[in-house]
């Protein structure tokens, strides 16, 4: 089977985040990781081509920064990437992020093609959907198991509250990847060191631009929420936090 | 003609999804801003069954979208379908609560109408005129207000809990209900969806426990788990976990709280070390008393906590143990 995998980058989930200037958007200068469905997504197209065959490519748009998701994702495994190399791409909405990658691969011929069900950073969840209606295929989201079958595969679906359900579609199908549907593996010293020989494709923005148009969506201003709820905080040595707290669960909240 | 929000109830297994109370609220809260009229479909198998009752409340017109194709639930059918009735009607705005059914196929549907959906909203505001929906980013760290850019229909979704559904206004008299038959050719739907299950028998029934005592990844490994429910024990309490925890197999499946896990309602829901992201906060935010330890000031868990504590969950968690261990063996005494 081969198999894409988008990957994005996004910012480090204990990473402090603060506003810029303008309050337009947050300030760059934080560190970055790989969207953790992602890398779920990954883990399952390298647990695919073990046991089928076949080939994974991984692809991301965004700026230079980026290219870090890629080698990661080299040194675990897969066999190359491609990457749309530009500061533009990052302010694409799902919609044209989905149709630069659908150019982008326009000449390939993927059997499979996983995102993550949601980004960690603004979580649209929907450049995978999109993609597979862009291009005319069919998809499932939220998957958290994959079987290759005669005519194509089943997968599980996660409902909510603890649902599942089997589903059977044919290839090739975009899935969206849910996270904990497998254990992650590590890099080797030796998935590191033949990660630097395999290839990446850069598309430029150039190369796209024809296939994408304005964002059918605008972000107008980013802002911390107001709080709405009364909060009292607790403060002191762990020592007296304790005692306070044990004070409030006996005598205010009566669980004691 | 005026333009028209129409709000796309969910119905699922026969049952209508409360959530759907919630997005009609939203849209009257919407029309009511606005003037634009508000209209509701049900989409399905048998729509019609639904449709009265949705139609009690205050809306201008409900609509029974139908067609067998439509049963059981699949994305091809119902972008299909919402397609076909969508273009016909030409509504401004389309409503749907954000659940996996509607992200399952509402960014299809869109994106065969060359439209867009802002996704996963808890507000919405009018400003000189101007429609802004709010949502969440970076895991409730920040809200941001996003307009639309496109041309008409424009497709947004709520977050659930975003609107009271019990707010949902009734009407003086039932809304008209209009039956619209839709034509799904075969070979359009691709995927075939088998039966509805539920994973495991449940071992612990959490929804009964008073006290929960609840870890997240801030408790680094899975031996840290022990001195969580030392705690739990000490208050006889329930462990419980976040999602992560449960995906690495420290704690059963049986002990996640959120969307995907158990719902919770305790007296006191201990939060040790979990981020607040809004998944997790659905399962538990009924809570009487919220407590929450995280080292990250910041955190959105805190949004939601009556009680904060700032700080290294290692540091605060062994001494409260034994303050409470104390404190109910003098009670005891
Ligand atoms: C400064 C700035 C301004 C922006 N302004 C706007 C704006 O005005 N309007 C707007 O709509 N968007 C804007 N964006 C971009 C937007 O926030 C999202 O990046 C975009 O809409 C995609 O949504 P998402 O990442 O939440 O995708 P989701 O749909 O949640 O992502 C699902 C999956 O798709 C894949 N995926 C998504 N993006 C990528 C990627 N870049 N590379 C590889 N895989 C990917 C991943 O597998 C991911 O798990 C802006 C971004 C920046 C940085
Ligand atoms: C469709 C879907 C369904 C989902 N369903 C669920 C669900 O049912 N339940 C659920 O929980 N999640 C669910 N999630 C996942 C959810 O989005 C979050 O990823 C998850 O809740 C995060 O878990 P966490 O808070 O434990 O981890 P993190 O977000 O990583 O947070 C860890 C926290 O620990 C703090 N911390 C670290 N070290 C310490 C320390 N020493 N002392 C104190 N604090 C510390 C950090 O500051 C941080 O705030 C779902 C996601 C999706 C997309």
């Amino acid at each position: 089977m081969k198999i894409l995998v988008c990957m994005k980058q996004v910012p480090q989930k204990d990473a402090p985040l603060k506003l810029n200037e303008a309050s337009s958007w947050i300030r760059e200068d934080v560190s970055y990781e790989v969207n953790e469905p992602d890398a779920f997504a990954l883990e399952e197209s390298l647990r695919q081509k073990e046991k089928h065959g076949g080939e994974v490519v991984v692809i991301t748009s965004g700026p230079a920064r980026s290219q870090q998701v890629l080698r990661e994702a080299l040194a675990k495994g897969a066999d190359r990437a491609i990457h749309l190399e530009d500061n533009a791409f990052v302010g694409l909405d799902a919609f044209n992020t989905a149709k630069a990658f659908a150019a982008a691969i326009k000449d390939e011929k993927f059997d499979l093609i996983f995102t993550g069900l949601q980004s960690d950073d603004y979580g649209y969840a929907q450049t995978g959907v999109i993609l597979a209606e862009l291009l005319g295929w069919p998809h499932a989201t939220i998957i958290m198991q994959i079987e290759k079958t005669d005519g194509g595969i089943k997968v599980k679906r996660e409902l909510e509250a603890g649902f599942f359900q089997f589903v059977d579609m044919p290839l090739p199908a975009v899935l969206t990847i849910q996270s904990g549907i497998n254990k992650l593996r590590y890099a080797t010293l030796i998935g590191i060191k033949q990660a630097k020989n395999k290839p990446i494709r850069k598309v430029a923005l150039a190369e796209v631009q024809s296939a994408i148009g304005e964002n059918l969506q605008k972000i107008e201003r980013l802002y911390v929420p107001q709080k709405t709820k009364k909060t009292e905080h607790i403060e002191g040595s762990p020592a007296e936090i304790a005692k306070k707290l044990v004070d409030k669960l006996r005598n205010e909240l009566r669980v004691l | 003609m005026p333009d028209t929000i129409l709000v796309v109830v969910e119905q699922r297994e026969g049952k209508l999804n409360r959530v759907s109370w919630e997005t009609i609220a939203a849209g009257q809260a919407i029309a009511a801003a606005t003037g634009w009229t508000l209209e509701a479909a049900v989409v399905g198998g048998s729509a019609s069954t639904f449709a009265a009752e949705v139609a009690a409340k205050k809306l201008a017109k409900v609509y029974a979208v139908e067609s067998p194709k439509l049963e059981p639930y699949t994305p091809d059918a119902f972008a299909a379908a919402l397609k076909q009735f969508l273009t016909a009607k030409q509504p401004r705005l389309v409503l749907m609560p954000h659940t996996y059914q509607v992200r399952d196929f509402v960014p299809k549907l869109a994106t065969a109408m060359g439209r867009a959906v802002i996704s996963d909203c808890i507000g919405f505001k009018h400003e000189n005129g101007k429609l802004l929906f709010t949502r969440q980013m970076f895991q409730g760290k920040f809200a941001a207000d996003v307009s639309f850019t496109s041309a008409a229909p424009w497709f947004a979704t709520f977050q659930n809990g975003s609107f009271r559904g019990d707010k949902a206004e009734a009407g003086a008299s039932p809304a008209p209900i209009e039956t619209v038959n839709v034509e799904i050719a075969d070979i359009v739907i691709r995927n075939k969806p088998q039966e509805v299950f539920k994973e495991a028998k449940q071992a612990v029934d959490l929804t009964q426990a008073e006290i929960i005592v609840s870890v997240g990844r801030g408790i680094k490994e899975q031996k840290n788990i022990e001195m969580a429910k030392q705690l739990a024990d000490a208050l006889g309490g329930e462990l419980a976990a976040s999602r992560p925890i449960c995906d690495s197999g420290w704690l059963p499946m049986d002990r996640q709280i959120g969307s995907s896990g158990q719902t919770v309602a305790p007296k006191l829901y201990l939060a040790l070390g979990i981020s607040g992201a809004i998944q997790h906060i659905v399962g538990m935010k009924g809570s009487r008393t919220i407590i929450a330890v995280n080292k990250d000031s910041e955190a959105p868990i805190f949004e939601i906590a009556d009680f904060a504590i700032v700080g290294n969950l290692f540091d605060i968690v062994p001494p409260l143990t034994e303050e409470v261990t104390k404190a109910k063996a003098g009670s005891q005494t």
